[in-house]
């Protein structure tokens, strides 16, 4: 029963590849827009070390190391999770409810059916740019290194990911949500882009523990840069990403059940 | 009410960058000092509401639907009519969601007041001038569905470049000195978010601010004569190819 | 197992927030379903009709799953439409009139595929499905044609077919017809009335369009502010509630003397006194009457009118209204 649910997926994912493509010139605006995406997040690193020498303790290399990771976690889970935020649309009109008629979870359905192809594009490029920053930053090649920098921007995918749910499910509750979903998930994007060094501790230890924006680039960040947190927080928190990670998702998921158990017992 | 949580997590965001760089960076950036800055970015959070950087292309789906019909029924041009409509929603937005993240930001950091009367007048000019500007960006983003049937790769193009070129995310002015003129003068970019907050923290002479106030006006021209002209040709396509 | 949906004291209660005053919230309880009890068996086709916001779109998401009950007691093919929602939904097939269930941007072919692929349906059987709903109701012309560029009509009956792919147990219409134009609309009940002939699947039916119940349903349910009004053949209905029939005679000549009859009564003259409309309460036939008024008068016409299922049911809505 499994793989035929796994198929019904594939194939969700599939239809949407061929229907986005088929619109060439919005297809082809998309790649270019995906590159510009991740381009632009690069630029504002660049010009904003263009005045000044360092931010909060860091150079630029270490800072373009930590915007690439964010980035290409912000990225990946926008590939898998993107879609989310249609849950509005979907409880206002009613359709939420075609979903719910299918023997298939109403999350993935919701998340297969926009897989749009720029995001691929996106995700590509900023793997790139990954790479490009760990060269600039002459982050040691070690079996360690290299392993935390492939599993670094998967673990963040999925605090992203999370966090992409988790607001969205809001919709549920609220129909009014989808500005303060903004704060959470581009304001995350936003602050895991930088060392947790330049916020202040209030906001530091909401956005950086509470949600656990600080172990998407951060943290990974200082091991893979073989430094030490001025914050005084042990090395040990780099490699904690995944555990992370899987706790955020859980508490995602189950969010998303009591939303969906709401809506079942109010209606729209 | 969800626009002011958003507005204030975002200020605090930009203004964590802000402070830092004039950490290692000196006690002035591109000419700006730290009061300066709070206001830039704070007020800054209180314009996108007036200005409305980010909205949704409702416009768009009523073209790939087919309702934009309705608009060619009525009297009046559509360009003009949504054009007004949108000068409402900003003349509200600037009673209600301007105000909030400014009173936040004073909380908390010190923000820079105004020492000319002028300024404020000024200010008010530059964000209507502003609004119009960001109005036609949004409707050409828009347009874009008359001939891509999907507007969704245009407007992200829009989302994610609007805040860094339009100085929302750091001042144009950190820029390398000519990228930062071509910005100004060639995009509209600027004009929405960076000339009236220039004019609101009175960086640079006065004839500066003039100038800034003049590219504007300008951005206006060209870019309501461009609404004008996409909206034409959108119409033919729509006559002609049946939508 | 012959019975496939059974509910029991099924009910469903919503919490409705009012605004009183400036600040102020007032809470009310508003009772959607009140207590159902129904039993459908296999096979059996179901018009389940009642005035607007009765309770009809409640009770079918609940039959479901999509809502929870509030209280009671209800099985759809067996199963617990709350908790046991995945499974029952391979079991059921919901054709809902104003949400699509088909891909918008996609060709309509493609949408068959992914459904059938959502359903897990083994490619012969949903392709022989496909079939018979391709000759029947003539999707060939449109097949290839992206969802959003289909006609109301052409898009009812691809979803139909939609609904149908997985071969369920039961199918559920909710407003199957609202909006569709005179041809569209009989295509629509042929189709449904040949499916429900075949007898494998069990049809419920919420519409508002009577002619719909009276072409297609043998049994009507009617429910009115969340309460059973009446459940029985759709030929009793017209017995339970006073139905009659009437008979229109034209004259050469009014009628000389006024024909007294017990069990008849005149509803109205017309043309001079040319043309009678006579009520029949059922205890004399149109025969007799006929008989009685050759016997005084020259007919020079006459037509038989039965009562129409509007009357019929618009008298239950308003005999059950407060």
């Amino acid at each position: 029963m499994a793989d035929t649910r796994l198929a019904a997926y594939r194939h969700l994912l599939g239809a949407q590849m061929r229907s986005q493509t088929q619109y060439r010139a919005s297809f082809v605006a998309d790649v270019v827009g995906s590159v510009l995406f991740g381009v632009l997040d690069v630029v504002g690193v660049v010009v904003v070390f263009r005045v000044t020498p360092a931010l909060g303790g860091f150079a630029f290399a270490e800072v373009f190391l930590m915007t690439a990771l964010a980035g290409c976690a912000f990225a990946a889970a926008d590939l898998v999770v993107g879609n989310i935020e249609r849950l509005r649309h979907y409880v206002r009109s009613g359709l939420f409810d075609v979903l719910l008629v299918r023997p298939l979870s109403s999350l993935a359905q919701l998340a297969a059916m926009d897989v749009a192809t720029r995001r691929v594009g996106r995700v590509a490029f900023s793997a790139v740019v990954v790479v490009v920053a760990a060269a600039n930053a002459r982050v040691p090649i070690t079996p360690g290194r290299l392993g935390l920098l492939v599993v670094t921007p998967v673990a963040g995918a999925m605090i992203f990911g999370a966090v992409f749910v988790a607001t969205a499910t809001v919709a549920f509750w609220w129909i009014e949500s989808g500005e303060i979903a903004n704060g959470l998930t581009y304001g995350g994007l936003n602050f895991a882009q930088y060392p947790i060094t330049i916020y202040g501790a209030l906001f530091r230890r909401l956005f950086a523990y509470v949600v656990g924006f600080a172990f998407v680039a951060y943290y990974p960040a200082l091991v893979l840069l073989d430094r030490p947190d001025p914050l005084g927080a042990p090395a040990l928190l780099g490699y904690a990403s995944p555990a992370v990670g899987v706790a955020v998702v859980v508490a995602a998921a189950l969010m998303w059940r009591a939303g969906v158990r709401h809506y079942r017992s109010t209606g729209s | 009410m969800a626009n002011i949580v958003t507005n204030t997590v975002f200020g605090f965001l930009r203004f964590a960058i802000m402070l830092a760089v004039l950490d290692a960076g000196g006690r002035t950036v591109a000419g700006y000092d730290e009061p300066q800055l709070a206001t830039f970015v704070w007020a800054g959070q209180g314009l996108i509401g007036v200005v409305l950087l980010w909205s949704l292309p409702d416009l768009a789906e009523r073209i790939r639907t087919g309702d934009v019909v309705i608009d060619l029924l009525r009297p009046i041009d559509p360009v003009w009519q949504q054009l007004a409509a949108d000068l409402g929603r900003a003349g509200y937005a600037a009673l209600t969601r301007f105000v909030a993240p400014i009173v936040v930001g004073a909380l908390v950091f010190k923000l820079y007041a105004p020492r000319h009367m002028l300024t404020y007048a000024l200010f008010v000019c530059s964000a209507l001038l502003a609004t119009i500007v960001s109005f036609g960006c949004r409707f050409l983003v828009n347009a874009a569905a008359y001939w891509l049937l999907d507007a969704r790769g245009p407007n992200t193009l829009w989302t994610v470049a609007a805040p860094i070129l339009s100085g929302l995310y750091v001042p144009v002015w950190f820029f390398p000195d000519t990228l930062a003129v071509a910005l100004v003068v060639a995009t509209p970019f600027p004009s929405v978010i960076q000339i009236p907050l220039d004019v609101l923290v009175e960086h640079g002479s006065a004839t500066r601010q003039l100038e800034l106030l003049g590219v504007q006006a300008g951005w206006v021209v060209g870019i309501l004569a461009l609404c004008r002209w996409v909206q034409a040709r959108g119409e033919r396509k729509l006559v002609i190819q049946g939508g | 197992m012959t019975r496939v949906i059974e509910t029991r004291g099924l009910r469903k209660e919503f919490t409705v927030r009012v605004k009183a005053g400036w600040l102020r919230r007032r809470t009310r309880v508003v009772t959607a379903v009140d207590g159902l009890d129904l039993t459908v068996d296999r096979g059996e086709m179901v018009g389940y009709i009642g005035p607007n916001g009765a309770g009809k779109s409640t009770t079918l998401k609940m039959l479901t799953g999509v809502l929870y009950p509030s209280a009671g007691h209800v099985r759809v093919c067996g199963f617990e439409p709350v908790r046991q929602r995945t499974r029952l939904a391979r079991r059921i097939g919901v054709v809902f009139g104003q949400r699509s269930q088909l891909w918008w941007d996609l060709p309509l072919s493609e949408s068959f595929t992914l459904l059938r692929h959502v359903y897990a349906v083994r490619a012969a059987d949903s392709a022989a499905r496909l079939a018979r709903c391709r000759r029947l109701l003539e999707l060939d012309a449109f097949l290839d044609v992206p969802v959003r560029q289909l006609s109301l009509g052409q898009r009812m009956r691809a979803e139909l077919t939609a609904a149908l792919l997985h071969g369920p147990e039961v199918l559920f219409l909710d407003e199957p017809t609202i909006g569709l134009d005179l041809v569209s609309k009989q295509a629509v009940r042929a189709f449904l009335a040949a499916l429900g002939a075949a007898g494998d699947t069990t049809i419920v039916l919420t519409t508002h369009d009577l002619a719909d119940i009276e072409r297609l349903c043998r049994r009507l349910v009617v429910i009115d502010q969340g309460r059973l009004v009446h459940d029985g053949p759709l030929d009793d209905l017209h017995a339970r509630y006073g139905s009659r029939r009437r008979l229109v005679v034209d004259l050469d000549e009014p009628l000389a003397v006024d024909l007294a009859l017990p069990g008849v009564t005149v509803e109205s003259t017309q043309a001079n006194g040319r043309r009678i409309v006579y009520t029949l309460d059922g205890t004399i036939t149109a025969g007799q009457l006929v008989s009685r008024l050759t016997e005084v008068a020259a007919l020079r016409d006459i037509s038989v009118l039965e009562p129409a299922i509007e009357d019929v049911v618009a008298r239950i809505y308003t005999r059950h209204s407060p």
